[in-house]
């Protein structure tokens, strides 16, 4: 009887087997590395109503971040300036600018009721639970510290345009929440960019950190110690998502 | 060297059964075949099925085809209603958040058992009985595993999320929980899967290479072809297969045993009174075999009818299964009272209302119904008209699997409809679940009536193995008996 395949087709088992395992391995590959937030959400760059540079704003000029983003340490969010802050200076610095002219159509149109309307850079999920206030400063006495501008915003002071540094994902969160030291630093260098830590502040990064994840606190978000409720910084599922 | 035939000793009500057993002159008892039959006409026999051209089809195999196939469009609907709707659309209640879901779930999965019993243990113990049955046995099993996973798939509730149960890598640097028996419950179904596929292709590659050397038609020669992997029959091939099959043998083996214990952990593991019990996993794995048993001879009774198989899967067959039937469901029987006894003995008030409740609450019924189709209805098989009559078989394993959907059900509603607070007792009562239920069946015959048209029903090469003729020391039968002395079968010893 003739044969009924060539002879070529004494490979495809073998072949469907081995591509089979290697394409399930690069899909799940694929999915994890090319659709994490990494990929998806890093370098996201919106162009913004108006041509403002934080390189220059907040690089050259050396304005503090918290002239215009006012409640970055008080408040579960930031915020972003109205018209009415940067009028605070331009109102007199660069009157007849071209690029400035959004900012005053927004302060001009009469009223005074319509604001810039920024485009939000990082956004985080309705489901998880955020507080912008307990990052920037935490902890008290000896024990206070904070975690610097740059560590999730990157080095805003030289993008002209502030572009996504961090993925914010769910992962990256965990990671600094179950290891948190190495990126505390002291409160008054909360918006110093490029800082970095001596060794005696690598040492108090250390003893900090046992302080907001005590052994054994991985498990829940509060915990009742010494006759009051604390919060950890591996606060369990319920600390984000509440 | 030539055995009489009037050595043997064949049962004495052999004329009673209607059949017409030859002896099997070397092993000395009734052969597994009935009949003058050579290699060849076993050949013939299985493949007559598969290789009826298309057109020529049986008219009552169409029809039910087109049952099982409007079965299976109608839960392609119902699945859409329940991924749009979401779970709603069952009776699930408050206390009873479980229920038709996991009862189907753990009822396709505990039928499947009795395949890998069948073509494992029973192998591995060199039951040589098994070899006619244990295609469709498996066949059952993986269609079983098939229909239990679309209903766990489905209870998920938000079903697009269902790869949250696979450990893979992802963003949130979340791994499943592996300390949760519903997670041991995914890797335990999954490799039963993987193995019983294995197994049943393994044990298929010689029958499709027969099929394939019998094939007048392109497709088929295609078809087959492509499924035979190359078998060409050979010493080496065979030499190979042996082992691979005994390899897979040994896997499937503990499997038995596992999967169904893993699934009674979904509920033991829990601190239910009525789920949490130490005696779960071995009368799950009753349970299970018994189920499958019924489960077999509610397809195989129908298949030998209409196939034409009666020659191959004779009334020792059918006898062979309900003497399990009878064993399991005496086992099942014995754990229904140990759960009593253990709640009355422990003096626990909340294990001992949960079992009088089971026994008398608002789901009496159910319980009863379990009781008598599990626990009375394989008694009967201690009479012998009963175990080796066909109608009465097909008939009793129907009560059982009954029994054994109700047995889930029993186990999941009634442990939880009524929970420790009282306020919050409910009656749970199906709202669509029906169509549920039976779209699994659609999905179940839908591929098995596919399989029996296109797949050899019965392992040809396997069954061969077992006759007479395939023993070193067959010489032919003796032509001094005072049995059928048959021409065909005397020459047939090689061929």
């Amino acid at each position: 009887m003739a044969q009924i395949f060539p002879r070529w087709t004494n490979q495809t088992p073998r072949l469907i087997t081995i591509g089979g395992l290697l394409g399930l391995a690069a899909l799940i590959f694929a999915v994890y590395w090319w659709a994490s937030p990494y990929h998806t959400d890093v370098g996201y760059q919106p162009k913004q109503p108006v041509a403002y540079s934080h390189a220059l704003h907040a690089g050259e000029l050396k304005m503090d971040c918290r002239y215009c983003h006012v409640n970055a340490e008080r408040g579960a969010s930031a915020g972003v300036p109205p018209t009415a802050t940067c009028m605070n200076c331009h109102a007199q610095v660069k009157k007849g600018s071209e690029q400035l002219k959004p900012v005053y159509d927004s302060w001009l149109d009469g009223k005074g009721d319509k604001s810039i309307e920024w485009v939000r850079i990082h956004k985080l999920p309705d489901y998880a639970y955020f507080n912008h206030s307990a990052h920037v400063a935490l902890g008290v006495g000896e024990n206070r510290a904070a975690i610097g501008c740059e560590t999730c915003h990157g080095r805003i002071d030289q993008m002209v345009v502030v572009r996504q540094d961090q993925p914010l994902s769910m992962a990256w969160c965990i990671d600094c929440h179950s290891n948190p030291g190495p990126n505390l630093r002291p409160t008054d260098a909360v918006t110093k960019m490029g800082w970095s830590a001596d060794l005696d502040w690598q040492e108090s990064q250390k003893r900090i950190a046992l302080t907001l994840n005590p052994p054994g606190s991985l498990s829940g978000a509060q915990k009742f110690v010494d006759g009051q409720y604390k919060t950890y910084a591996t606060a369990g599922c319920t600390g984000c998502h509440r | 060297m030539s055995t009489a035939t009037n050595d043997v000793t064949l049962p004495d009500d052999i004329k009673l059964r209607g059949d017409v057993v030859l002896p099997d002159p070397v092993q000395g008892r009734e052969a597994l075949v009935r009949g003058p039959h050579d290699f060849h006409a076993v050949t013939e026999m299985v493949c007559k099925v598969n290789e009826a051209p298309l057109k020529a089809t049986p008219k009552p195999f169409l029809f039910g085809l087109a049952l099982a196939a409007s079965g299976l469009a109608m839960f392609g609907g119902y699945i859409g209603y329940l991924l749009w709707e979401g779970p709603g659309i069952w009776g699930n209640n408050n206390p009873v958040g479980w229920a038709w879901d996991i009862v189907n779930f753990v009822f396709w999965v505990g039928i499947g058992h009795a395949g890998t019993l069948i073509s494992a243990i029973l192998y591995l113990f060199r039951q040589k009985w098994r070899t006619s049955i244990n295609r469709y046995a498996e066949a059952m099993t993986i269609f079983a595993v098939i229909a239990a996973s679309s209903c766990v798939a489905l209870h998920t509730g938000r079903v697009w999320m269902d790869y949250y149960l696979f450990p893979i890598p992802n963003q949130m640097g979340l791994w499943p929980n592996f300390r949760s028996p519903l997670e041991w419950d995914v890797f335990a179904v999954n490799t039963y899967f993987l193995v019983s596929l294995l197994f049943w292709f393994t044990g298929l590659v010689p029958d499709f290479a027969t099929l394939r050397d019998r094939a007048t038609v392109r497709w088929r020669q295609v078809f087959y072809g492509a499924l035979s992997l190359g078998w060409r029959g050979s010493m080496r091939h065979w030499q190979t297969y042996e082992k691979a099959y005994q390899i897979l043998a040994a896997f499937s083996a503990p499997l038995v045993l596992s999967v169904h214990t893993i699934v009674s952990f979904d509920f033991a593991v829990s601190q239910l009174p009525g789920w949490h019990t130490t005696i779960f996993p071995p009368y799950f794995v009753a349970g299970a075999v018994f189920s499958g048993f019924a489960m077999v001879q509610t397809l195989m009774l129908p298949a030998r009818h209409w196939l034409g198989l009666k020659d191959l899967v004779t009334a020792k067959h059918i006898e062979n299964i309900n003497k399990i039937i009878l064993v399991t469901g005496s086992l099942v029987g014995y754990a229904y009272a140990m759960e009593f006894f253990v709640a009355a003995y422990s003096g626990n008030d909340y294990e001992g209302f949960t079992f009088l409740n089971r026994m008398g609450g608002p789901y009496w019924w159910a319980y009863w119904i379990m009781v008598s189709c599990n626990v009375i209805t394989p008694q009967l098989f201690w009479f012998r008209k009963i175990r080796t009559s066909a109608a009465w078989s097909f008939g009793l394993a129907f009560f059982v699997n009954i029994g054994m959907w109700f047995e889930r059900f029993v186990i999941t509603v009634t442990s939880l409809h009524r929970d420790a607070l009282v306020s919050s007792w409910d009656y749970f009562v199906p709202v669509t679940e029906v169509f549920y239920l039976v779209g699994t069946f659609g999905l179940f015959f839908t591929l098995f009536l596919l399989f029996v048209r296109f797949f050899p029903v019965i392992a040809m090469a396997e069954v061969k193995m077992v006759m007479p003729q395939a023993d070193p020391h067959w010489e032919g039968y003796s032509h001094e008996g005072e049995h059928h002395a048959a021409p065909a079968a005397a020459s047939g010893g090689h061929s």
